[in-house]
């Protein structure tokens, strides 16, 4: 005969950190720890050897001392007597520069591509096939260096814009020149400007700028509240108020007075001597980086948009219709809020590729910040591990801020489900 | 028939009429022109501006790529045969003398040219052994060669002696065998853990020695090869093929401690993905070249394309650990909660239910994750390895071709394109093939 019991209580005996899945979890964790920070330890103390014996002990002093380089795009006041700390600032600024350009170019560029890839023109829909192949098999680098290419060796010298009958002119009503040296294109004066002012006394920045910025994003902000409100009389009264012209004369309106008030002109080009002066100097290792990275990331963008579009069932576009929306308004309202839910993620991941191949400047000779301190500072100082640990904290902070706002807007626009 | 009928129908066909022939205008390639070309006069407009473009393109590229230079040893005579034809300026014509004269280069490096036998047979080899791996019709026997294929490629195309790799090899049959006799006399934990144990001491404190005195008695070898003398796509290639090789049985385990429930293991496996898909390759390839060997103890210094393999495999491992992550996320719980009431442990509910499931949907994103790792291998250029692009910039540098820039640049592109694009569309091809749902 068998009577119920409680299941024997046996005392805590060795092999249950093996064989009882109650504790098995815990002695994995803890020998899992052991031999990770058994590794690091190996690691560290073989590198403080090494570093000792080659008489490099982990400094990070020669930030402080002048950098002796000089770097030909610069968005800050720097000379070559300058600290390397303010080397890699000037590099990361131009990493920045790169990195916004190419991603608002590629986006452009990408959401065309994929829109058009899905165009009911079979010409067009198998260009930007070819197009996107094209781009998405070939190494990014190799992009690279053949944009550089194309630039330095098809385009006209400076000389070349010489003389009574030149052999080039400049483009757009003689405002822009095109060079193998780079492009040169009008760039923005105030007459009667604010002038700098000097941030921690590092860097120098314009007031006029900031008071453009600032208008425009007041203007912005009253024309939405506009918008919003013509948005809430309709709600109520089903009649919707004519704003457009309010709302341009808002956004555009205040722009206008100020940049009249700061009498603003622009600077043109001019030959003088053998090369241009006056306006921006836009480098060719500048241009073909931006545009290797934007017509490469702009394949990626257009697959990840056709992918987004076709994602959202015919259905949902053919009940828009039967509701008697319009073709762009279903688009605006229906196929878009469903496409970017799944776009926006993997775009994001793209705008991170497009930073972390920006360092591939290197091979045209951009100074950009593995230029900067991950090159000449790297070879100049021999400080290989601190600028290498700089250079991959600074990456890792903006991949992880990016990353940051992209779980961010994953959360707000997660499908709650049950 | 009633009367009243008879009366009002006045006419009935008695036999049908014979199909006509649709308008031209709707049926064939005029038809199909119009749907596809011609609807609507906007997209008319594109069609003539494509196509105009596409003419403009192909005058000013095909009377550039045809061009009779193919024999020429330099830049100068490409020019003067050009000039013959009475075509000069810069974009006169392509000078192919280039590719004729370089191409064994482009593709094999400085590897000693008597030798070339070797890394053709290692990829052929390398070939064999995909085979069974990515093609279920072929034989299974062939499994055999991917098994040996580790041990053999780096033998055939560094050289040395064949001890070595039979020694290394060794210590898999080793784990093997000790696993199998040792697993009924210590349960299966304690016979893994004792076989990787004798495994791995014989690695480290024998196997040198016994590989050393075996080549000593029995000297049977090949001729070694440094590894500065690899280059070109061989180079490439190689490092593609391992990185791949490697990160994928990597990027599962990061990705199943990824989804791990032990805390430590989720950890430490999650730093070291977003620590890595953080940085630029570009800079872990600088630790390659100046910084692992300072991690390592005093004294060791290993081979630079080695370096480069380790750091290109954790790469793309933290790659493909996400792209497996997806997968494994997409799948059911009921997936895990069924394998769970089956009585499956934790591996025997991967193996047989959890990744296949998951590998297969993330076939599409690790196919491009490893077409990404094979269009990489050219940053190694940066840190001055001899890949196509570096060896491009050498060819340049050369009296006979100073000055050609498209020849080569075009042959690299076009053998990239190549291999990346059969990549893709064998993915695709295993996509519809795994495809189980209508």
């Amino acid at each position: 005969m068998t009577t119920v019991t409680d299941p024997p209580k046996t005392a805590f005996r060795l092999s249950m950190l093996i064989y009882d899945t109650r504790y098995r979890s815990m002695t994995i964790q803890v020998i899992a720890l052991i031999g990770f920070m058994l590794l690091a330890a190996f690691l560290i103390s073989n590198t403080m050897q090494n570093l000792a014996n080659l008489g490099k002990e982990p400094d990070f002093g020669f930030l402080n001392e002048p950098a002796g380089y000089d770097i030909n795009q610069r968005l800050i006041e720097y000379t070559s007597q300058s600290t390397h700390l303010r080397a890699a600032f000037v590099g990361l600024l131009n990493t920045l520069v790169v990195a916004v350009l190419g991603c608002i170019t590629a986006t452009v560029l990408g959401v065309i591509i994929g829109v058009l890839r899905l165009s009911s023109n079979w010409l067009i829909a198998r260009i930007m096939t070819v197009y996107v192949e094209m781009f998405r098999n070939v190494p990014v680098l190799l992009w690279i260096v053949f944009i550089m290419a194309i630039l330095i060796e098809s385009l006209p010298a400076p000389r070349a814009f010489r003389g009574e009958n030149p052999e080039a002119t400049m483009d757009l009503f003689g405002t822009v020149a095109i060079t193998n040296r780079g492009v040169y294109v009008p760039e923005p004066l105030f007459s009667r400007g604010f002038g700098d002012f000097s941030v921690f006394g590092a860097f120098e920045v314009s007031w006029d700028l900031l008071a453009i910025i600032a208008v425009l994003v007041a203007a912005f902000w009253a024309a939405g509240r506009v918008k919003a409100k013509a948005d809430a009389t309709q709600e109520a009264t089903g009649v919707r108020p004519t704003t457009w012209h309010m709302r341009i004369a808002l956004m555009f309106g205040p722009v206008i007075a100020l940049l009249v008030a700061l009498g603003f002109h622009l600077g043109y080009p001019e030959l003088k001597g053998f090369n241009f002066a006056g306006g921006t100097h836009m480098r060719n290792s500048l241009i073909a980086l931006w545009l290797a990275l934007s017509l490469y990331t702009a394949a990626f963008i257009a697959e990840i948009v056709r992918a987004g579009i076709l994602a959202i069932s015919k259905g949902q576009s053919e009940a828009a219709f039967a509701l008697g929306l319009r073709p762009n308004r279903t688009m605006n309202l229906v196929i878009l809020p469903q496409a970017l839910r799944v776009i926006i993620p993997p775009l994001i991941s793209n705008y991170l590729n497009l930073t972390k191949n920006s360092s591939l400047a290197i091979a045209v000779g951009y100074m950009d910040i593995t230029g900067t301190l991950g090159g000449i500072t790297l070879n100049q100082t021999g400080r290989e591990l601190e600028t290498l640990l700089l250079l991959m904290l600074v990456y890792l902070t903006i991949s992880l801020s990016i990353s940051a706002v992209m779980n961010w807007y994953n959360n707000s626009v997660k499908l709650v489900e049950r | 028939m009633s009367i009243t009928e008879s009366d009002t129908v006045q006419f009935v066909r008695e036999t049908m009429l014979d199909e006509r022939e649709p308008p031209i205008t709707a049926a064939g390639p005029v038809g199909w022109a119009r749907t596809n070309l011609f609807n609507g006069w906007f997209n008319s407009l594109l069609t003539l501006v494509s196509l105009y473009l596409i003419y403009w393109l192909f005058a000013a590229i095909l009377p550039w790529i045809i061009s009779p230079t193919w024999n020429a040893g330099s830049l100068t005579q490409c020019r003067e045969i050009l000039a013959e034809q009475g075509k000069t300026g810069h974009f006169a014509g392509a000078c192919w003398g280039v590719i004729r004269e370089r191409w064994l280069q482009l593709l094999f490096g400085f590897y000693p040219s008597e030798l070339y036998w070797r890394p053709i047979l290692t990829f052929v080899l390398t070939g064999v052994a995909l085979a069974p791996v990515l093609f279920s019709g072929a034989p299974r026997k062939l499994l055999y060669v991917t098994a040996a294929i580790p041990f053999l490629m780096p033998w055939l195309l560094w050289g040395g002696s064949v001890w070595v790799p039979i020694c290394i090899g060794l210590g898999f049959v080793i784990m093997f065998f000790a696993n199998r006799f040792l697993a009924p006399v210590m349960g299966s934990l304690g016979a893994l853990v004792t076989a990787v144990v004798l495994a791995v001491l014989w690695w480290f404190l024998l196997s040198g020695s016994v590989a050393s005195g075996l080549a000593g008695i029995i000297p049977i070898g090949i001729e070694p090869v440094a590894s500065r003398d690899f280059g070109g796509f061989m180079l490439s290639i190689t490092i593609g093929v391992v990185a791949i090789g490697l990160s994928l049985p990597l990027g599962i385990l990061l990705a199943l401690g990824r989804q791990s429930d032990l805390l430590i293991v989720k950890a430490i496996c999650v730093g070291f993905i977003e620590f890595i898909r953080g940085v630029p390759l570009i800079t872990l390839l600088f630790v390659a070249s100046t910084l692992l060997n300072i991690f390592l103890p005093p004294g060791t210094s290993f081979d630079i394309i080695l370096r480069v393999l380790i750091m290109v495999t954790l790469f793309a491992a933290a790659y493909m650990a996400e792209v497996i992550r997806g997968g494994l996320a997409a799948l059911p719980r009921g997936q895990y909660e069924g394998a769970d009431s089956l009585g499956l442990d934790y591996w025997q509910a991967q193996r047989l239910i959890i990744m296949p499931q998951a590998l297969k949907i993330s076939i599409p994103g690790i196919v491009s994750t490893f077409i990404g790792v094979f269009k990489d291998t050219t940053l190694v250029s940066i840190i001055g390895l001899l890949d196509p692009l570096g060896l491009s910039q050498g060819i340049r540098s050369d009296t006979n071709w100073n000055g050609i820039v498209w020849e080569l640049y075009g042959f690299i592109a076009v053998i990239f394109f190549i291999f990346c694009f059969s990549m893709s569309r064998y993915s695709m091809y295993l996509e519809r093939k795994l495809k189980t749902t209508n």
